[in-house]
């Protein structure tokens, strides 16, 4: 499904662009939000679950920087296209892999995995591998350029 | 395969004790949409609402955490186009123009990451989104040019399909919930 900015509230718009960062790490988090909106909690409550059931809200929560705790990779696989959605399933059922991706390329499937400690992301990649028959190629972070703000959806 | 885990190498290493750690899985599908939801929080974890909230706070201001807030999904909200972009540069010009990507609005992520030869050449990333594929094309020509990337080989990873988007889980909070989540 997909929410174009036509079909958003003006409460949905500023839900989604003013709190990727400052949301209130208070008690009442969403009543303060509600505060500074002019609306009440309970619209803020049924505004982020509409947004979260339509999909347009992944969670509300923590975006843990790479390797501050535990380590994770991005890794990558070349899979022909008729097996691909097999392997795709295969590393989707992992809990460790968050972000499974087909692109376009040679390397075709690009996901995201991450774990308490080296070890066990070792042993995820490897069993990947062997499972699925192709080589798994892992590229862990180096270095962080980005200083995360959010997405600008520039609405305003 | 070889793994090369670094820590970045401008923080000092956070401490992040186990507690901070449960938290952090507790809340990986997301903060309860409830008036106090971090005092439910902390009843699953036989704590009191004061203490999650002073480490939620301590984990962001530490660094631990990029950001504590709304997490939007581009593509739902009309960013259907993703490119992962990615450039061959000598390594020691990569932190200045990784830099210089990262300060674009359009790009989300942007990593050093190492090379993997003879079948991998490149180790600088990052992530374009936008409403349209020209839209990212437009946005990566303006880049190359404002960043002088012109005479880098590179090459533009479109994304084509989608199979999992969620929070990273560093910890399963239970196997119930890990199983739930890889469905």
């Amino acid at each position: 499904m997909t929410l174009p900015h036509a079909n958003l509230t003006e409460l949905e718009r500023k839900l989604l662009n003013d709190f990727q960062h400052d949301f209130p790490l208070t008690p009442t988090p969403y009543a303060d939000m509600a505060k500074q909106l002019g609306v009440s909690e309970a619209e803020v409550l049924a505004a982020l679950a509409h947004l979260k059931a339509a999909g347009a809200v992944s969670r509300v929560g923590a975006v843990v920087r790479p390797n501050t705790i535990g380590a994770s990779t991005l890794a990558a696989m070349s899979v022909p296209a008729g097996d691909l959605e097999r392997v795709a399933a295969l590393v989707n059922g992992y809990p460790e892999v968050n972000h499974n991706y087909e692109r376009e390329h040679a390397l075709n499937l690009w996901f995201v995995a991450a774990a308490p400690d080296g070890a066990r992301l070792q042993h995820v990649l490897d069993e990947i591998a062997e499972r699925s028959g192709y080589e798994v190629l892992s590229f862990p972070l180096v270095e962080d350029y980005h200083i995360d703000l959010g997405f600008d959806l520039r609405w305003r | 395969m070889e793994m090369n885990i670094e820590l970045n190498t401008h923080s000092i290493p956070p401490v992040v004790d186990d507690t901070d750690r449960r938290l952090l899985a507790v809340v990986a599908k997301g903060l309860p949409l409830a008036p106090r939801p971090f005092a439910e929080v902390a009843a699953r974890l036989g704590l009191d609402e004061a203490e999650v909230i002073a480490r939620f706070a301590h984990l962001k201001q530490s660094g631990v955490l990029r950001r504590f807030g709304v997490v939007v999904r581009h593509h739902e909200l009309g960013y259907g186009a993703n490119a992962m972009v990615v450039w061959d540069v000598p390594d020691d010009q990569v932190r200045a123009l990784g830099r210089c990507l990262a300060g674009f609005d359009f790009i989300t992520l942007c990593y050093q990451r190492p090379r993997r030869l003879p079948q991998w050449r490149y180790n600088l990333y990052c992530m374009i989104h936008g409403k349209s594929r020209e839209e990212v094309l437009s946005n990566l020509e303006w880049m190359v040019n404002r960043c002088g990337l012109q005479s880098l080989p590179h090459e533009v990873l479109f994304s084509r399909r989608r199979f999992k988007q969620c929070g990273a889980r560093y910890h399963a909070e239970n196997k119930e919930d890990a199983h739930a989540a890889s469905g």
